[in-house]
């Protein structure tokens, strides 16, 4: 499901609303949530999950091109944690529609 | 440290789009039900900018009880994992820049 499929669907369910304040909504919760993890903060959704963000250290990486040493910096990178109500309902997907 | 929660969510559709507060409430239950909803149907959910929930399938593996030291096997099963958006990661550097100063 791309977000423009999400959207539709969203259509479907929240036929009251026009189109634009759909699409509108979508774009300012997605926003909501980069904005709230750009400042440090953690996104806590019951049943769903939480999104936090993981310290990397500093190290050396290298050029893969040259071999050359790189110095990369410190830096943080969002991390999500699906919920228990997520984590079953995907996993009991699999007897039904098995991937393999 | 605070939380992005769902009732915050809909405070600023609320806020910024003028949906009234039951719309603004369904609204944001509704956009993690579908994702939610994807997900269990085995369809991975992408997000342009924001980032991709993919699934994965794991096979049956060994543990071991970390207390007792018996082993039981890991079943197979099906996860969740996340991989965020170019977008996405390059705000969070910046934050990360930021507090570093």
């Amino acid at each position: 499901m791309t977000k423009s499929e999400l959207i539709e669907r969203l259509i479907d369910r929240h036929n009251q609303l026009s189109v634009k304040d759909v699409e509108l909504a979508v774009k300012t919760m997605l926003d909501h949530m980069t904005e709230a993890l750009a400042h440090g903060d953690r996104i806590e959704i019951r049943g769903f999950g939480s999104f936090s963000l993981h310290y990397r250290a500093p190290r050396i990486g290298r050029n893969p091109k040259t071999g050359e040493s790189v110095p990369l910096t410190a830096k943080h990178v969002p991390h999500f944690k699906p919920g228990k109500e997520l984590r079953e309902q995907v996993n009991d997907s699999m007897a039904e529609r098995p991937g393999y | 440290m605070t939380s992005l929660t769902k009732a915050e969510m809909a405070e600023r559709l609320n806020e910024e789009l003028g949906l009234n507060k039951r719309e603004a409430k369904e609204m944001v239950e509704s956009f993690f039900d579908e994702i939610r909803a994807s997900l269990a149907a085995n369809e991975q959910v992408k997000l342009s900018g924001f980032g991709n929930f993919d699934l994965r399938d794991k096979r049956q593996r060994p543990g071991r009880n970390p207390k007792t030291g018996e082993e039981v096997p890991i079943c197979a099963r099906r996860v969740v994992t996340f991989r965020p958006g170019q977008k996405l990661k390059d705000r969070v550097e910046a934050y990360a820049g930021n507090r570093s100063e």
